[in-house]
């Protein structure tokens, strides 16, 4: 047995700064590299994290005293076929790059993030969705082919021809199966830099929700945003953001709007604040009556001159709101943010959701954001979408609630799991793990632990969310 | 603050184990380190029989055993699932007569008292450092203070071990990690048992109460009990050439 290199070792959070533990750092650029690191982790019996971007809000991207494979330094888009839309990348390339590279030939990532920093490598291991999940499905339906390397140092390619099984359950198995070392994706054609958009307001959750419904087969993109602070007949009051491509027609100058310095979000507001220092302006707002009233000045925007609007917007001013501000999450600090995202079938939707904000409201920890989006099954293992809509929420972490905010997650969790629903691991970083695996149908688990007694009989390849909510 | 995550060094008896004892008893996962390994089982044994959870593990470790630091720390840290404690407490005092020159017991001392020390704190000092907050304590001695003529081995290292925590303190403190000088006077422990003339004798479990307090406030040198330090600085201000006729 040998040791880990001391000087590697580094605090590790998950983005929501509210978790973390130090690890060993490690970030090679080539896959030998990954190899020799998976050799000296078996020589000093240390277990291996995977880590993206750490753009997980819990706990999915770093082990207390694991090595963390950090793979943000294998970026490179190995190839690109603006003929097809098919691209080889490596695990690192982020949705940011990714887009970049692909727009000016027409081409966009079919499934993106709310922020383009995440890793494809990342969100496929998590088998992350966007606003068009019920038109889309996850980032791992429009994968093509992965490597996979295991920790006997074995590389394989798989599909959905070649090893299936290992291809559903890869994807979307948080890191647990295999590292990924290259993917190959089918990106969507489009035929303009722009989308078109329109708000609606919604005067309560009931409404908001058949209205997501009614829109989700004539719009690529359906989002809903509600106030979370108001009760009553209120109750989840909100507005609803629809948007969809553009036809070959509706441009007249597609070149340019497909242009990706086009598609820069403004670095200052107004012309002249350095968004760079928004967040810190931003920061006396941040707690529950400065939310209040954001919240409320975001609906009446929105409910009065805001109402019906249909506008054109970039693509990605439109798909990846939470870059506007830089570095928004650090308003959250000293205590970081959590994030809980339960899906429920329709049936059980808005009467579970309603059940949660009321949770929220009695215990006196209102949720500062919270979205709604619908959401379809996916073939993929251990899945988190159903046939039904998913309701985020995000919540600040103070120091002195911080057991009862864990306490109300579980709160929150019970209905979702009563209800037939699921969890979000990208988000999680309080669930209990016996919620977690209540959720799974007969068998679904044991096939994932068959599987990692396979690629991963030693158990190297570990994370603090595995441990948390598989039971390590 | 509360420590999550501990390593005590020289955990099988006197301060040591109440240092760890206590630590659990407040909710610390800690590793006892130690050569013994009954006494150390058995108090693991004990401190895990009074809580849910097993917060107490313990590794067989000779602190003469140097070249084993390294992997071991990393074992242990890995099997606590952080570090944010080191307490060095292992210690040894041999019985020297006035005339005995015995390089032998000497030197064995100045290997458990510094060396041992120096083995164990120079990787926890680059870790915290790296990560920039941790805490180091070092149990050292009043005997450090005064090159006294019963057991010169003993207070140099002891002595050794005071300037060493003193410049690791003045390496890392800027990163925002503590090191903190215990100096105890007498404690009731087998190390003390039978001597003549003691006074002031403490409990370890007092001791280790007042030590772990130093230890959460940072301070940087702390006399155990604290009248220690005006005795002291009667005792440093002695000129040499009365301090030699003075039967201490």
């Amino acid at each position: 047995m040998t040791v880990l290199p001391a000087d590697r070792i580094a605090r590790v959070e998950g983005w929501g700064m509210a978790v973390g533990a130090d690890g060993y750092l490690v970030q090679p650029t080539d896959v030998e590299q990954v190899t020799e690191i998976l050799g000296a982790a078996r020589s000093a019996g240390a277990p291996i994290v995977a880590r993206g971007a750490g753009c997980s809000y819990g706990d999915a991207a770093f082990l207390p005293e694991g090595l963390v494979l950090d793979f943000s330094r294998m970026r490179q888009v190995l190839v690109w076929d603006p003929a097809t839309g098919i691209v080889d990348v490596e695990p690192g390339v982020t949705v940011r790059q990714l887009w970049r590279q692909t727009l000016p030939d027409g081409w966009w990532p079919p499934v993106v993030t709310g922020t383009m920093e995440p890793t494809l490598g990342g969100g496929l291991a998590m088998n992350v969705h966007g606003k068009n999940n019920w038109a889309r499905g996850p980032m791992g339906d429009h994968c093509i082919e992965l490597d996979l390397l295991t920790p006997d140092g074995t590389l394989r390619t798989i599909s959905r021809d070649i090893e299936p099984e290992v291809f559903h359950a890869v994807i979307g198995g948080f890191g647990q199966l295999g590292l990924i070392t290259r993917a190959r994706i089918q990106l969507k054609k489009v035929h303009s830099g722009f989308i078109e958009a329109k708000a609606v307001a919604t005067p309560d959750l009931g409404e908001l929700l058949q209205q997501i419904d009614d829109a989700k087969d004539d719009w690529e993109y359906v989002v809903g945003w509600l106030d979370a602070f108001p009760g009553g007949s209120k109750l989840g009051r909100g507005l609803l953001h629809f948007a969809r491509h553009l036809s070959p027609d509706e441009d007249p100058d597609p070149a340019a709007s497909l242009e990706p310095t086009n598609q820069d979000l403004p670095s200052t507001l107004f012309g002249v604040v350095p968004k760079s220092v928004l967040w810190r302006m931003m920061k006396p707002f941040t707690n529950d009556l400065g939310m209040r009233a954001i919240n409320l000045a975001k609906y009446i925007q929105g409910s009065t001159i805001g109402n019906n609007a249909v506008y054109r917007q970039t693509l990605a001013g439109f798909s990846f709101l939470l870059d506007y501000v830089p570095d928004w999450k650090k308003v959250y600090l000293p205590g970081g943010l959590i994030h809980h995202q339960s899906f429920v079938p329709v049936a059980h939707a808005e009467r579970v959701f309603r059940a949660q904000l009321e949770i929220c409201r009695r215990r006196g920890m209102p949720s500062y954001l919270a979205v709604l989006k619908r959401h379809r099954p996916d073939p993929f293992l251990l899945t988190h979408a159903v046939d039904g809509f998913s309701m985020a929420l995000d919540f600040p972490v103070v120091k002195s609630r911080r057991e009862e905010l864990w306490a109300m997650v579980r709160e929150l969790a019970e209905p979702v799991v009563e209800a037939g629903g699921r969890f979000y691991p990208a988000k999680d970083a309080a669930l209990p793990g016996e919620l977690y695996r209540a959720t799974f149908g007969e068998g679904q688990l044991d096939r994932f632990h068959a599987l990692k007694q396979r690629l991963d009989p030693d158990g190297v390849l570990r994370s603090a969310l595995a441990d948390r909510l598989l039971g390590g | 603050m509360a420590f999550k995550h501990a390593v005590v060094i020289g955990a099988s008896s006197g301060i040591g184990e109440a240092v760890a004892r206590r630590l659990a008893a407040e909710g610390t996962r800690v590793a006892l380190v130690a050569r013994r390994h009954d006494a150390l089982a058995e108090i693991t044994i004990d401190i895990n029989s009074g809580s849910d959870e097993d917060l107490a593990i313990f590794r067989v470790h000779d602190v003469r055993h140097t070249v084993e630091v390294p992997e071991l720390f990393q074992d242990i840290a890995r099997s606590l699932g952080g570090l944010d404690l080191v307490v060095y407490a292992a210690g040894m005092m041999q019985a020297v007569e006035f005339d005995e020159y015995d390089p032998a017991k000497d030197l064995a001392m100045i290997d458990v008292n510094l060396r041992g020390a120096v083995a164990w704190l120079d990787p926890a000092a680059d870790r915290f450092a790296r990560l920039g907050r941790g805490t180091i304590v070092g149990i050292g001695s009043v005997a450090g203070d005064r090159g006294r003529s019963g057991n010169p081995a003993y207070c140099t290292a002891k002595a050794g071990f005071h300037t060493y925590l003193e410049s690791l303190r003045n390496r890392v403190a800027r990163v925002g990690v503590r090191v903190v000088t215990i100096k105890p006077g007498f404690v009731d422990t087998a190390m003390t048992r039978g001597l003549d003339g003691l006074f002031w004798l403490i409990s370890a479990d007092r001791a280790a109460e007042i030590i772990l307090d130093h230890a959460r406030r940072g301070t940087t040198v702390a006399y155990v009990p604290a009248r220690w330090r005006l005795v002291m600085l009667i005792i440093r201000s002695i000129p040499s050439f009365v301090f030699r006729r003075l039967k201490v």
